[in-house]
C-alpha cells in the first residue's frame, strides 16, 4: 500500500497542453478510478506514475519520496494488450517476476529457489484460476484469461500500488463481469493501491472507492492545444448513498461552468 | 483460390515443374548428340551422372583427393565460419541497437551506412589486407551478410510492443534482464528468418571469393571447369550448391519452428 500524491503536475509536448494544474492526494489502499473522454490524457497520466513519463512541471510523490522516473516493481501495470509475454508458458509469465528479482545476471532460478518460486506462481495462478492451463501459451487463451495472467503476473513482486490502463476494454460484458469481481478481493487481500483507467463509468463506479474525471476544461477552437485536461470531477465512493453523482462534495471547479459543460460527458 | 490442393496431390503438382525441365534438358540433349557426337554444351544425364560418381568416389589422379568431398567441405567450412560470425555479432548489435537508444544512436547510421558499401567492390582490399587465404573469404561473408542481419534485427526489437518492455521493468528488470529474457528470445525465429534470407547472398559471396583465389572449394572447381567447357562437371556442382543449400534452409525452417513453437501458432490455423 502506497499513498501517492501529485503536485500542480503539467505534461506538455511542445505547445500541446496535456494535463494541467493536477492536484491529487490518492490515499494508501484506495482503488481510483480514472474516467474521461478519449484523448483526455487518462493513459498519460497513468504512465505519469508508471514512470514511462514525466511531468513537464510538478512533482510526484509516492509515501512522501519522489517517484523515480522509470517504472520499477513497486508499480505493477496491466495493459490492455501485450501485457503478457509470448514466448513463456502461463507459468513462465509469473515465474519471470520471480527470477528477475533473484537471479541478476541470468534471470533464471534452479534447485529449490526454482521450486519455491514455482510453488509461489502457482498460488497466484490459483487464484486468478489459471492453475490448470499453466503449461499453454498465451496465445492459446482467451481475452479474458490473458488478462487474468497479467494480473497475476503483476502481483508476483508484491506491488504497493498496481496500475489498470483499460484492462477490461477488449473483453465481452460476461467475462468483464468475472473480470470485475475477482479484482476486488485481490486489491484487498494484496493491500495495493489501484489507479484504474477506463471508459466504462459503470465499472468506474461499481469497483472503486474514490472516482476522478478529467477532461479539457476550456477548448479553444483557434488552438486545439492551448488547454490541457484537468481533473473535473472527483467523487468519493467510499459513503452508501445511492446515488453519489448528487452527493459529490468537491466538484473542482477550474473555470466555473465550463468544467460543469463536458465533465458529465465522461 | 478457393480450390486448395490436397497433400498428395500437392507433392504431385510440385514435382510437375521439375519433370518438365529434366525432360526437356534430356530432349535438347540427345538431340545436339545426334547433330555432333562431339557437343559439349548438353551432356547427356548418364555421362553427368558418371562424371558425377567419379568425382565423388574415384581419388583424383594429381591430389589423391576426392574432389566433390573436399570441395564441398573446404566450401561449407568457410560459409559455416562466415556466418556463424556473422550471426552473432548481427545479434549482439542488432539486439543493442533496437534496445538501446544510446547505443542505436551511436552506431545505427553506421551500420546503414556500412550496408550500402557493395561488399564485392571491398574484395580487393580483403585480399590485399588478408591475403588469398581461407580468412578474406570468410571475412567477405561476414561482411556481406553482418549489416543485414543487424538492421533486421533492430528493426525485429524495435517492433516488440512498447508495454512488453514496461510490463518487464514494472517487473523489477534491468535492461541486460529485459534483453536476455524478454527480448532476445522473442527475436530468435526472425534472426532464423533472416539467416535463411541470406543464405543466397552469403553463397554468392562464397563462389565469387573462391572463383577469384583459391585452390579447392565448390565455386573454385565450377570456375577451373569453364575453361574446358566442361559442362559434365559444371551442371553436377550447380545442383549439388543448390541442393546444399535447399537443405540448410530446410534445416533453419524447421530448428525455428521446433526451438519457438510460439512463435508460429497463427501459421498452424
Amino acid at each position: 500500500m502506497s499513498a501517492i500524491s501529485l503536485r500542480d503536475v503539467w505534461v506538455e509536448y511542445g505547445d500541446q497542453i496535456v494535463l494541467e494544474r493536477i492536484n491529487l492526494e490518492i490515499a494508501s489502499g484506495s482503488f481510483l478510478s480514472v474516467v474521461g473522454p478519449s484523448g483526455a490524457g487518462k493513459s498519460t497520466f497513468l504512465r505519469l506514475i508508471l514512470g514511462q513519463e514525466r511531468p513537464t512541471r510538478g512533482a510526484i510523490m509516492l509515501d512522501g519520496a519522489p517517484l523515480p522516473p522509470e517504472p520499477g516493481p513497486d508499480r505493477g501495470v496491466v495493459f490492455q494488450r501485450y501485457s503478457v509475454f509470448p514466448h513463456l508458458t502461463v507459468l513462465g509469465n509469473v515465474l519471470v517476476g520471480f527470477e528477475f528479482a533473484a537471479s541478476k545476471f541470468l534471470a533464471r532460478l534452479i534447485g529449490a529457489a526454482r521450486r519455491e518460486a514455482i510453488a509461489k506462481s502457482e498460488a497466484l495462478l490459483e487464484a486468478v484460476g489459471l492453475a490448470v492451463h499453466r503449461d499453454k501459451y498465451p496465445s492459446a487463451l482467451s481475452g479474458g484469461m490473458q488478462q487474468r495472467l497479467a494480473i497475476a503476473q503483476a502481483l508476483a513482486r508484491a506491488p504497493r500500488v498496481l496500475l489498470l490502463d483499460e484492462p477490461f476494454g477488449a473483453l465481452d460484458p460476461g467475462t468483464r463481469a468475472q473480470m470485475h469481481a475477482l479484482i476486488t478481493p485481490l486489491w484487498k487481500q494484496h493491500r495495493m493501491t489501484v489507479i484504474m483507467v477506463t471508459h466504462d463509468i459503470k465499472e468506474a463506479f461499481g469497483l472503486a472507492t474514490r472516482l476522478v474525471a478529467l477532461d479539457r476544461w476550456r477548448r479553444d477552437p483557434q488552438a486545439p492545444g492551448r488547454f490541457g485536461a484537468a481533473v473535473t470531477y472527483d467523487l468519493d465512493l467510499t459513503r452508501e448513498t445511492p446515488v453519489p453523482v448528487l452527493r459529490f462534495s468537491n466538484p473542482v471547479n477550474a473555470n466555473g461552468s465550463a468544467s460543469r459543460q463536458h465533465g458529465g460527458a465522461a | 483460390m478457393n480450390i486448395v490442393p490436397q497433400r498428395g496431390s500437392r507433392i504431385f503438382l510440385a514435382l510437375v515443374p521439375f519433370v518438365l525441365i529434366a525432360l526437356l534438358y534430356a530432349a535438347g540433349s540427345a538431340e545436339r548428340r545426334a547433330e555432333n557426337p562431339d557437343d559439349k554444351l548438353l551432356p547427356p544425364v548418364a555421362e553427368m551422372a558418371q562424371t558425377a560418381r567419379r568425382l565423388a568416389a574415384e581419388p583424383d589422379r594429381r591430389t589423391g583427393d576426392l574432389l566433390l568431398w573436399t570441395d564441398t567441405a573446404a566450401s561449407l567450412q568457410r560459409l559455416a565460419i562466415g556466418l556463424s560470425v556473422a550471426t552473432v555479432a548481427g545479434l549482439c548489435f542488432g539486439l543493442a541497437i533496437g534496445l538501446v537508444p544510446t547505443v542505436g544512436a551511436t552506431f545505427g547510421t553506421l551500420i546503414a551506412v556500412l550496408s550500402m558499401v557493395p561488399p564485392m567492390a571491398v574484395l580487393p582490399i580483403l585480399f590485399i589486407v588478408f591475403g588469398l587465404g581461407e580468412l578474406s573469404k570468410v571475412v567477405l561473408i561476414v561482411f556481406g551478410v553482418t549489416p543485414f542481419l543487424i538492421r533486421d534485427l533492430a528493426l525485429a526489437v524495435t517492433s516488440l510492443p512498447r508495454e512488453q518492455m514496461v510490463k518487464a521493468q514494472s517487473l523489477g528488470a534491468s535492461t541486460w534482464q529485459v534483453a536476455i529474457r524478454v527480448v532476445l528470445p522473442q527475436i530468435m525465429p526472425r534472426l532464423i528468418e533472416a539467416l535463411r534470407l541470406s543464405l543466397g547472398p552469403a553463397f554468392l559471396f562464397l563462389i565469387s571469393a573462391e572463383a577469384i583465389a583459391s585452390d579447392v572449394g565448390l565455386g573454385y572447381r565450377i570456375f577451373l571447369m569453364r575453361r574446358y567447357l566442361a559442362m559434365d562437371v559444371i551442371l553436377p556442382y550447380v545442383a549439388w550448391i543448390t541442393l546444399l543449400a535447399f537443405i540448410i534452409d530446410y534445416a533453419l525452417s524447421a530448428l525455428a519452428r521446433r526451438g519457438f513453437p510460439w512463435a508460429y501458432v497463427e501459421e498452424r490455423r
